[in-house]
């Protein structure tokens, strides 16, 4: 039996089992290198993505359970905020992966696709987040590299950026 | 579905000669293409290593004026393969944007051993420096007869050959691009001094950030090549001790028959599963039913430092210097500090992965290796295969901080694409990386230091009980292959697998000291490896502790006390670095006392050390809430000398991780297991630090532009723990004697006191 599903906006038949977890589907048959596997236990925060704009756990998340949703990955977040932002053109970065990048946060950067779909789902809600709000969102994903320091001060970095682009 | 295409296909592949080849015939002539095309085939075709002292085995020249460095050392995440191009670019005068590197292949580049002791730049630096100079050297001469004026007059920049007057110019590529140097170096080609550096010492962006944030870099975890199988193994959840291994008494296939296209593989103890579909191959390896052999060969985590301290081992005599005994005989001040640290874990965030396709006379082999030749060598052993048939690629996958399972993953996966005569990707899941890691080791250690009324330390005293590294891979081992000690490095234990002579005691001047290992089989314990700053936060635990109570017994401040007796300029340039980066203030040690009724009580502690070279000096700032154990850690300030720095800014990230990982360290991390095996297989069992808990951290680069480059990926760690320790005898008045600071533990030694 196939199951529909909307990935970035482009709608996929699948025939994988409907208990398969979204993380292998979108690896495998989708070829995505946005979502990384982690734990497979949803405690690291590694294969993370917006599920109708809420971050979800692609590794413990039957494929099942996404038919009819819309998921976003960590390659489709630049349309996505365009899209939620009402913007005319489709940014090459979104904001936050632009603030990871001026502030060079990462090291290894396998992490980064949780960090930066997880920081996205927070602006979206909270646009001027302070550091202990974005500690506290942050909170469930795991950097083995130690990098946390820079990403909230990435994160502050992005809602400054979104903030300057509204006006 | 989606039409499988081959996302990344492995080495040289038929489109990318063509390539070349296309852009070849448009420059040169006839006899110039056909040698060129022979380089260009060359260059992946043939087994490595190129011989080193061929200027083509380090770099070549583009025909439109760009240069690939072959570079031997890998990108681990630590940003090292952007500041080798940066040393690259300056010495041939050649921006950041005209240069780059290539994947690490044991068919392409050089072999400059393996990526870890920090040795990217200290050792690869002049490597690669020397390189590029005998290659200018070469390209100036070609300029010099082409525009028919002495070498000596011309000038570079951009890659542009210029004369003085800037009349006349050529570049690098029209001098030689895509032709081969066919020069051996010369030994004599003039390199540039620190003066002359333009990009080296400057704050360089990192190359490989931009593909990381927006999901296209291939990290190992997402290569796939065609007819792939999906591969997993089967393993008790923890290992057992090392010498021990894991013996199978039965498998029930029927366990798994409703899983359709599953293969069982089997050599031996090491069992496989490969399907098509990679959920099936996830789900077989789980549901497998397998009966090992129980076991109760280790002491568990709670009875393993008794075990270690009281086994009868060799001593060995590290450093014995002048009258230890007689010394601390006569001294005023005798102060000793007990430790006992825990196994860590690498525990990459993503679980290592493999691909390997091994055929009947040859095999390739895709992995995370830290050493690509050193792993190609046992590879071959493994698949009796000549060495040279085996090609293997490294594919950066997550951070790993050392001998994480990428070995083992690698021989995985070789052995099941040899079994199943087909390509097989394995994919390790967290509990195999987390159970099977080769660990940072246990270690107990004694430290003992004397001083004279003047607060000067007279002697000194590091006794270290630890084992060494393991040999064999888990892979290897289940399949048969006997479990023997690590030996690499050339038998060189000390400082390694030994007591560190730098970190213990050596950054103070002190005429009596002794340094001891005591050293135990690793087969009688837990599986082991480097794990960044080997056994270092260990040692410096134990010693700068030992360090600490003696200014506070002399009552004189522990940052003053250490600079009285700091051994030179180097070690006191980092102590006061981090010392004024946290405006450290003299004041009487020990500001607050157990009796003191407070529940939240808060310190500051001052600590040195470093790995096997550098200098690196912290500072910790903590609080310690008496009622619930809970160890906050606010801010911590590293300092580190590591010579001549390439790129401040990736060095300045490189504390940083220094600084939060071994505050997790420290607070959190303990494999723990059972007489049985390890227990700790998950983030759940063996947490990390998060957001919530990571302190504010202030990296400090001491540049030293003329003194030679040193490693910088793992040399502030020591230092960091010993100001951890410190900051909390500072909050308590109550020295920890075993790390991790959790909160049970904190309890029981608050309460003790």
């Amino acid at each position: 039996m196939a199951t529909q599903i909307t990935v970035n906006a482009r709608s996929w038949n699948l025939t994988a089992a409907p208990d398969t977890p979204l993380l292998y589907v979108l690896a495998n048959e989708l070829e995505l290198q946005g979502p990384r596997f982690g734990c497979g236990l949803a405690q690291c925060g590694s294969c993370s993505v917006l599920v109708d704009g809420v971050e979800r756990r692609s590794c413990v998340t039957p494929v099942s359970a996404v038919a009819g949703k819309s998921v976003t990955t960590l390659e489709g977040l630049p349309a996505w905020y365009a899209l939620t932002r009402r913007l005319a053109r489709t940014p090459d970065m979104h904001p936050v992966q632009q603030a990871m990048l001026d502030e060079q946060a990462p090291q290894c950067g396998y992490c980064y696709n949780g960090m930066i779909v997880k920081a996205a789902e927070l602006l979206s809600k909270n646009p001027r987040p302070d550091e202990a709000q974005i500690r506290t969102a942050m909170n469930g994903h795991l950097c083995r590299c130690g990098t946390y320091p820079s990403i909230v001060r990435a994160v502050r970095r992005a809602s400054d950026l979104m903030t300057a682009e509204v006006r | 579905m989606s039409h499988r295409q081959t996302r990344h296909k492995a080495g040289v592949g038929r489109r990318d000669f063509l390539k070349s080849g296309g852009a070849l015939v448009i420059g040169f002539g006839l006899r110039e293409v056909m040698s060129a095309q022979t380089t260009m085939a060359a260059r992946g075709a043939v087994a490595g290593p190129h011989d080193a002292r061929q200027i083509d085995t380090w770099l070549a020249i583009h025909a439109d004026n760009t240069a690939t460095v072959y570079v031997g050392f890998a990108e681990l995440g630590q940003g090292a393969s952007t500041a080798l191009l940066q040393i690259a670019a300056d010495e041939l005068d050649l921006e950041m944007t005209q240069i780059k590197s290539v994947r690490l292949d044991t068919n392409v580049t050089p072999n400059q051993g393996g990526t870890y002791s920090s040795a990217s730049i200290a050792r690869g630096g002049p490597q690669v420096r020397t390189a590029a100079a005998e290659a200018r050297l070469v390209l100036l001469d070609l300029a010099a007869k082409r525009l028919n004026v002495p070498s000596s007059t011309l000038a570079v920049s951009k890659g542009v050959v210029s004369t003085i007057d800037g009349a006349r110019r050529v570049t690098y590529g029209e001098l030689i691009g895509e032709r081969r140097f066919d020069r051996a170096f010369t030994g004599s080609a003039p390199a540039k001094k620190p003066a002359e550096y333009t990009v080296v010492g400057t704050r360089v962006p990192r190359r490989d950030l931009s593909d990381k944030l927006n999901g296209t870099h291939t990290y190992m975890q997402h290569v796939r090549v065609p007819g792939m199988l999906h591969g997993r193994i089967v393993r008790p959840r923890g290992q057992r001790a090392y010498g021990v291994g894991a013996r199978v008494m039965s498998v029930d296939e029927t366990s798994i028959r409703e899983i359709p296209g599953v293969l069982i593989l089997r050599r031996g103890d090491f069992i496989g599963v490969v399907a098509e579909n990679e959920w099936d191959a996830v789900r077989a390896a789980r549901q497998l039913k397998v009966t090992w052999e129980a076991t109760s060969a280790l002491p568990g985590s709670d009875k393993v430092h008794e075990r270690m301290r009281t086994a009868g081992t060799p001593e060995e005599m590290v450093v014995d210097r002048g009258d230890v005994t007689g010394a601390f005989g006569k001294a005023a001040h005798v102060a000793s500090h007990v430790s006992r640290a825990p196994y860590q874990a690498h525990a990459p965030l993503g679980p290592n992965c493999a691909v390997a396709d091994v055929k009947p006379g040859s095999a390739l082999v895709m992995c995370s290796t830290q050493d690509v030749y050193a792993t190609r060598r046992t590879l071959g052993t493994l698949l009796k295969l000549p060495e040279e048939q085996v090609r293997v690629q490294y594919y950066e996958g997550s951070g790993t901080y050392g001998h994480s399972c990428y070995d083992d993953a690698a021989q995985a996966a070789a052995f099941l694409s040899q079994d199943a005569g087909r390509p097989v990707r394995v994919q390790f899941m967290r509990w195999d990386e987390h159970g099977w890691d080769n660990f940072g080791p246990a270690h107990v250690g004694e430290a003992r230091a004397a001083a004279d009324a003047d607060g000067k330390i007279v002697a000194y005293e590091y006794h270290g009980w630890q084992h060494s590294w393991s040999g064999t891979e888990a892979s290897a081992q289940l399949a048969g292959e006997r479990a023997v000690e690590w030996g690499g490095g050339g038998g060189n234990t000390q400082g390694v697998q030994g007591v560190n002579r730098l970190t213990c005691g050596g950054m103070y001047q002190i005429a009596n000291l002794r340094l001891v290992n005591h050293k135990l089989p690793v087969t009688e314990y837990l599986k082991a490896g480097w794990l960044r700053s080997p056994l270092d936060l260990s040692f410096a635990f134990a010693s700068e502790q030992a360090i600490d109570q003696l200014a506070h017994d002399l009552k004189i401040d522990p940052y003053e006390f250490r600079r009285r007796n700091i051994a030179d300029d180097r070690w006191l340039g980092v102590l006061d670095a981090a010392a004024k980066a946290a405006s450290w203030t003299p004041s009487a040690p020990a500001r607050r006392s157990p009796g003191e009724r407070a529940t939240v009580v808060s310190g500051r502690g001052i600590g040195l050390g470093t790995h096997l070279q550098s200098w690196g000096g912290a500072v910790a700032e903590v609080e310690v809430n008496r009622e619930t154990g809970q160890v906050a850690i606010k801010r911590l300030f590293g300092a580190l000398d590591a010579g001549l720095v390439v790129n401040p800014a990736i060095v300045e990230s490189q504390i940083r991780g220094q600084l939060v990982q071994t505050a997790s360290r420290m607070l959190l991390e303990e494999v723990k297991f059972d007489t049985s095996g390890v227990t700790t297989v998950d983030w759940a069992s063996y947490p990390i630090l998060r957001f919530e808990d990571c302190p504010d951290v202030t990296p400090i680069v001491v540049q030293r532009l003329n003194e030679r480059s040193m490693g910088a990926g793992e040399e502030v760690m020591a230092a960091a723990a010993a100001a951890i320790a410190n900051a909390f005898f500072d909050a308590t008045g109550v020295r920890m004697e075993t790390y991790p600071f959790t909160r049970p533990r904190v309890l029981a030694a608050l309460k003790q006191a």
